[in-house]
C-alpha cells in the first residue's frame, strides 16, 4: 500500500504531470507521422531528422532575434515553417516519383534522407550541443496540488489539446482533408473523379513533417538539442503510433498518453528498466488489438 | 551453366580465398573477414527478405544476439567457446519464434515497424543492463580458441562458416520449402488458397534467417573479439538492408556483393571526411532511384536479353 501511497502523493502527480507535458511533443511528432503513414502510407524514418532540424532551428532562430521572449515565438513560428520548405522540396523533388513503387522501397529512401539530414546537420550546426533559453515569460511556475510546477510544462500541456482539436478540424471539416481521407482508401478512384492526387500527398506530407519542426521547436527549451536527437524520438514515436493504430491521430494521442504514463511510472518503480515499461505496454496492446488500439485507416 | 563449370569455378573461387592471407597485409585479411560477415548478416536477412517477401526490418538484432549470446556465454557464464559458438545462433533462432509469433499476424509495413519497435527494446535491454551485457561499452577482448585467434585463423574461420551457412541457404532456397515460400511473396493469397499454411512458413523462414544471423554475430565475435550494442541498433538494420538492395533482392549472392561494396566504401570514405553517412544515404538514395534491381539483378537482366537476341539470331 506504500507503494501506491507514493504514486498517489502530489510530489509523484506533479512528476506524472511533467511527464506527461513532455509526451505531448511525443504526440505532436506522431500525429504527423501518422498522418503521413494513414494517407501516403510511408513509415517516414526522416521524421526524427526533421524534428532534430526543427529544434537545431529553433536555436539560430532565437538567437538571431536575441534569446528573449521574441526571439522564441518567432523560431517556434519559423522553424517548423523551415522543416515544411525542407520537406516540400523533397517531396517534389524525389518521393513524387515513387508513389507508384514498393512501400519498402520509399521506406528505404526515408532512410536515405535521415541519413543525409543527420549528416547535413552536423555539417552546419556542429557535433556540439546546443541549449535554447528558456524565455523569463515561461521560467516560473504555478502552484499544482501546493507544489510548484514549471509554467513551460503548462504550456505544453495546454498546445497537445490544441495541435490534436486543429488536425481533427483539418481532417475532417475541411474538402481537403475528406478527400486525403478517401484517397487513403482508393487513390485510383479519387484521381478517377477528377482530384489531383498527387498535390493531396504532398499537402498531407508537408503538414506531417511541419508537426514535426513543431515538435522540435516546442522540445528546445527543455532538453539540450544534439545529434542523435532523431534516432531515439523515431523508435518513440513508431511505438506510439503502433500502438495508437497506424493512420489515426486520436491513436496517436491515446498511444502518447499510455506511452508517458507507462514510462514515467516505470521510471518510478525500476528507475534502470523504465525505458521496457511502454514497449510491454505495446505488446500486452497488441496481443489483443493486433491492429493499434483504434481502428487503424489501413 | 552446367554443373561441372560451376564446380570448377566454385573450387577456384575458394582457392583464391584460401591463399588471400598469405598475400595481403593483416589489415585486408580482417576487412575481408568482416565483408564476408556482414555479406552473410544481409544474405540470410535477404532469405526472408527478398525470397520470403516478409519485411524484416529490424534483423539487425538477430545478429547482435547471436553475437551477445556467444560472448555472454564465454566471459560470463565460463562455457566452453565451441558450445557457446553454437549457444549464440541458437538464441537468435529462438528470440525470432518469439518475434515471429507476435508479429507475424500483422501484414507487411504493420509488421515491419513493429519489428523495429520490439528490436529496439532488445537493444534497450542490452544498452541498460551493465552487470550483464557490458551496457553501451560492450564486451572487449573475448577469448576465443586458439587455432582461430590469429587474424589468419579467424579468416579462415569466417570463410569456411559463411560459405557452410550460404550453401545451406542455397539448398533450402532450392528445396520445396524455398519453392513454396517464394511462391508466398509472389502471391499470398493464391498460396492460402491451394492450402499452404502461409503464417507458418513465413514463421519458419524467419527463424532460419535469426539463426543464420546469429551465426554471423558469431563470426563477428570471432574475427573482431567484440560485442557492442550498435550491433543491434536499428541503422544497422537499414544498412544491410541496403546492402542486400544494392547487390540485388531475388539473388543469393547479391547481398554479399553489397556488402563487400559498402563495407570497403566505409573503410575508404571515412578514412577521408567524417560525413561517411551522407555518402551512404546518397548511395542509397542513387540505387533507389536508379538500380532497384540491383547490381546482379541488373546483370541477370542484361544478360538474359543478351541471351534471347541471340536465340532469336
Amino acid at each position: 500500500m506504500d507503494f501506491i501511497a507514493a504514486i498517489c502523493s502530489p510530489g509523484m502527480l506533479c512528476q506524472v504531470l511533467v511527464g506527461l507535458s513532455r509526451t505531448v511533443i511525443l504526440f505532436i511528432v506522431a500525429s504527423g507521422l501518422s498522418l503521413i503513414l494513414g494517407v501516403l502510407r510511408i513509415p517516414n524514418i526522416a521524421h526524427g531528422s526533421l524534428y532534430m532540424i526543427g529544434a537545431f532551428m529553433t536555436f539560430t532562430v532565437s538567437t538571431a532575434f536575441g534569446a528573449g521572449i521574441k526571439g522564441y515565438w518567432m523560431a517556434v513560428l519559423l522553424a517548423p515553417i523551415f522543416v515544411a520548405l525542407i520537406s516540400f522540396i523533397i517531396e517534389r523533388g524525389i518521393f513524387r516519383r515513387l508513389y507508384e513503387r514498393e512501400h519498402i522501397m520509399l521506406f528505404l529512401l526515408t532512410f536515405a534522407f535521415a541519413l543525409i539530414f543527420g549528416d547535413l546537420v552536423k555539417l552546419v550546426w556542429g557535433a556540439e550541443y546546443r541549449t535554447v533559453s528558456m524565455p523569463r515569460f515561461f521560467q516560473g511556475s504555478i502552484p499544482i496540488f501546493g507544489l510548484p510546477f514549471p509554467i513551460y510544462n503548462f504550456f505544453l500541456l495546454l498546445m497537445g489539446p490544441l495541435v490534436a482539436v486543429v488536425l481533427w478540424l483539418l481532417v475532417n471539416k475541411t474538402k481537403m482533408g475528406k478527400i486525403s481521407k478517401a484517397a487513403a482508401v482508393d487513390r485510383e478512384m479519387v484521381a478517377a473523379v477528377g482530384v489531383n492526387v498527387s498535390l493531396v500527398f504532398c499537402i498531407v506530407f508537408v503538414i506531417g513533417c511541419y508537426l514535426a519542426g513543431l515538435g522540435g521547436a516546442l522540445v528546445a527549451p527543455i532538453v539540450n538539442v544534439t545529434l542523435g536527437m532523431d534516432h531515439t524520438l523515431i523508435m518513440e514515436a513508431f511505438l506510439i503510433v503502433i500502438m495508437g493504430g497506424l493512420g489515426n491521430i486520436w491513436g496517436a494521442l491515446f498511444g502518447a498518453l499510455i506511452f508517458g504514463i507507462t514510462q514515467s511510472l516505470g521510471i518510478l518503480v525500476w528507475p534502470k528498466f523504465g525505458i521496457v515499461f511502454p514497449y510491454a505496454a505495446v505488446i500486452v496492446v497488441l496481443l489483443f488489438r493486433p491492429t493499434g488500439l483504434l481502428k487503424s485507416t489501413w | 551453366m552446367g554443373e561441372k563449370k560451376a564446380v570448377v569455378i566454385l573450387l577456384i573461387v575458394a582457392a583464391l580465398f584460401a591463399v588471400v592471407p598469405f598475400g595481403l597485409p593483416r589489415f585486408y585479411v580482417y576487412l575481408i573477414a568482416l565483408i564476408v560477415t556482414t555479406g552473410l548478416l544481409s544474405t540470410s536477412l535477404n532469405f526472408a527478405l527478398g525470397f520470403g517477401g516478409i519485411y524484416q526490418l529490424h534483423h539487425a538484432v538477430f545478429y547482435g544476439v547471436g553475437a551477445y549470446g556467444a560472448a555472454v556465454a564465454i566471459t560470463k557464464l565460463g562455457y566452453n567457446p565451441w558450445l557457446s559458438f553454437i549457444i549464440g545462433p541458437l538464441i537468435a533462432a529462438l528470440l525470432s519464434v518469439i518475434m515471429g509469433l507476435i508479429c507475424v499476424r500483422l501484414s507487411k509495413l504493420y509488421f515491419g515497424m513493429l519489428q523495429i519497435s520490439l528490436g529496439s527494446l532488445v537493444w534497450a535491454v542490452v544498452y541498460r543492463w551493465y552487470s550483464f551485457t557490458g551496457g553501451d561499452d560492450g564486451i572487449h577482448g573475448i577469448p576465443v580458441p586458439e587455432i582461430i585467434a590469429s587474424p589468419e585463423g579467424s579468416y579462415y574461420f569466417a570463410m569456411i562458416v559463411a560459405a557452410l551457412s550460404l550453401y545451406c541457404m542455397y539448398r533450402l532456397l532450392n528445396s520445396p520449402f524455398g519453392s513454396t515460400l517464394q511462391g508466398i511473396r509472389d502471391n499470398a493469397v493464391r498460396s492460402e488458397a491451394i492450402g499452404v499454411n502461409v503464417r507458418r512458413h513465413q514463421l519458419a523462414a524467419m527463424v532460419i534467417a535469426g539463426f543464420f544471423a546469429g551465426v554471423a554475430g558469431v563470426m563477428f565475435v570471432v574475427v573482431d573479439n567484440s560485442v557492442f550494442p550498435d550491433m543491434m541498433f536499428w541503422t544497422l538494420s537499414m544498412e544491410i538492408t541496403i546492402m542486400a538492395l544494392l547487390g540485388g533482392w531475388f539473388t543469393l549472392l547479391g547481398p554479399m556483393l553489397g556488402a563487400a561494396v559498402i563495407v570497403a566504401l566505409r573503410t575508404f570514405v571515412a578514412a577521408y571526411t567524417e560525413y561517411w553517412t551522407l555518402a551512404l544515404g546518397v548511395v542509397c538514395m542513387v540505387v533507389i532511384l536508379f538500380l532497384p534491381e540491383g547490381i546482379l539483378g541488373y546483370v541477370q537482366k542484361i544478360s538474359k536479353k543478351r541471351a534471347s537476341a541471340y536465340d532469336r539470331g
